[in-house]
């Protein structure tokens, strides 16, 4: 491609991008079918790509994909009229074309679908993969880089999921008021699966994670605007604001691993804290508590230290107790740990990580044994801390983090 | 939509109860019934017999083969079934969830595929 139309072509696929989600959400939600809405689509995105720079983008570029991507289905229900529905068919479509006329602006049906990506019937572990990929039309090699997967299995597991949904009519709708808290839940979990993943690539250098950091973050902001009124919704964007603000901070200028309690605030950034604590503030309001609000509290409490210079340790232990009661994860409980152990001396801490000890779970857990080296050590228990970060060292992928571990395990000896 | 509600459970369970449990029992199961039927979703429904009633039949090398008891030996049996016609999958589940055979055994959610010409 040359200079001259590399800038049209770019400006033709952003403006694709920017739709992608909503016109997939809008004709799965009409042809109830996922696989269906984004092979249209894409189809359809073809066409633009290949049109647009030339002859320059249209008024209503969401309203020309979608006349594309209606004839395109059309073609495909008469490829296949003897198998499907195709009458049915047909009245949606016709039914389509008349609310393209009478409602020239496209409703946003993302909420929807992502309700229906992360419903109770979809295996929990695609709910995050199927979301990207419908709402941000991420291709299944990239979703799988991301999550670590062959891209074959995770193409396969896509399919099966949207053929699930097709198959078995799950709705496209936001629940109802009785059944919106747990469901919530779902496509929150998802979003943060999405973010998290971004999240453990610390450096940033794969930029398809890094990218996954923000479509998270793109997500939650998404779920808030079109659902303002649930705090857990607020809380979850606040907690990965939070994470997001102090992530140039987890690496010094050398690439070494920097732990919270090391980070320099003067690192972090002001400006993703404070919308943070504006929007927990927000949402503590609401007086309905959860565990992303609670998580978004614990990072809120640990950069006070950008005015106090020192974490609020004792508000951390209370609030992981909460958390702990809400989630009862083993992870919680070793945070809660580390905590306690900052606010009370290491030997409080190291009592606390050992009622943990008989769960199996932790084993082969990298923190559980990073936390017990660290504790043990400021408790002046060398052989039994330098066991530890051995377990810790063999147990970690992130070469920084490992050689962070490394240098604290040699200082051991060296006092 | 249709779908078809498989309702699995112990067998042996419903034999340890008491005449009153049992009368209780099929009394849910008839308000159970009704309320489908008030809401016009109702297609079908049927309890069925004992696995120990089961044979099954298949066809190996031309051959004509018939056996004493169910396809598969499971803890859970089927037991019954309701082939009912709601919007969606949601619906489906709702009904699902008021089935007397959800407290104490497990319905299967199955949509019908259905065939045309």
């Amino acid at each position: 491609m040359t200079e001259q139309n590399r800038r049209p072509h770019e400006t033709a696929e952003a403006v694709a991008r920017r739709s992608y989600g909503k016109l997939v959400a809008f004709l799965a939600a009409r042809i109830r079918d996922v696989a269906g809405a984004e092979d249209a689509l894409s189809d359809a995105f073809a066409a633009a790509l290949a049109a647009w720079p030339e002859h320059g983008i249209p008024d209503k570029p969401e309203a020309w994909l979608l006349t594309v991507a209606r004839r395109k289905m059309l073609d495909g229900v008469k490829r296949r009229r003897t198998v499907e529905k195709a009458e049915d068919h047909l009245q949606l479509l016709a039914e389509l074309a008349e609310t393209e006329i009478e409602t020239p602006v496209i409703p946003d049906n993302r909420l929807s679908l992502m309700f229906t990506c992360a419903h109770p019937a979809i295996e929990p572990g695609i709910r995050a993969p199927l979301i990207l990929q419908t709402i941000l039309g991420f291709d299944a090699a990239a979703i799988a880089s991301a999550f670590l997967v062959s891209p074959a299995t995770m193409g396969q597991r896509l399919v099966r999921a949207k053929a699930k949904i097709r198959e078995a009519s799950i709705p496209f709708r936001v629940p109802d008021e009785d059944e919106l808290p747990e469901r919530l839940d779902a496509v929150l979990a998802a979003i943060y699966a999405t973010f998290s993943e971004g999240w453990l690539d610390p450096a940033g250098t794969e930029s398809r994670r890094r990218n996954l950091a923000e479509e998270g973050l793109w997500l939650g902001r998404l779920t808030v605007s079109l659902l303002p009124e649930e705090p857990e919704a607020l809380g979850l964007l606040a907690l990965m604001l939070h994470a997001e603000a102090r992530r140039a901070a987890r690496r010094d200028a050398a690439g070494r691993y920097v732990p919270l309690a090391e980070q320099n605030p003067d690192a972090w950034d002001n400006g993703m804290i404070d919308a943070a604590e504006a929007l927990l503030f927000q949402a503590s309001a609401m007086g309905r508590f959860g565990r992303y609000q609670l998580e978004a509290a614990i990072q809120s409490a640990h950069v006070v230290r950008r005015m106090t210079g020192r974490a609020d340790w004792e508000a951390i232990v209370q609030l992981y107790d909460a958390l702990a009661a809400v989630t009862g994860s083993p992870v919680v409980a070793i945070n809660r740990a580390v905590a306690l152990a900052e606010a009370r001396g290491p030997t409080n801490g190291i009592a606390a990580l050992d009622t943990l000890a008989d769960d199996a779970r932790l084993a082969d857990y990298q923190p559980y044994w990073a936390a017990r080296a660290d504790l043990l050590a400021r408790a002046g228990h060398v052989p039994a801390a330098d066991e530890a970060y051995e377990r810790a060292i063999g147990l970690e992928a992130d070469p920084a983090v490992r050689d962070f571990l490394m240098a604290k395990r040699a200082a051991l000896t060296r006092h | 939509m249709k779908y078809l509600l498989m309702i699995y459970a112990e067998e042996a369970g419903w034999n340890t109860l008491t005449p009153e449990q049992k009368a209780q029992g099929l009394a849910a199961y008839n308000a159970y019934t009704e309320a489908l039927n008030a809401a016009g979703v109702r297609l079908g429904s049927n309890r069925l017999r004992d696995v120990g009633t089961a044979t099954s039949v298949r066809i190996v090398n031309g051959e004509t083969k018939v056996l004493d008891g169910p396809y598969a030996e499971a803890k859970e049996q089927l037991g019954g079934y309701y082939l009912i016609d709601v919007p969606d999958l949601d619906n489906a589940l709702s009904w699902a969830a008021r089935c007397p055979g959800a407290a104490y055994g497990t319905i299967e959610v199955r949509p019908i595929w259905e065939m045309y010409e």
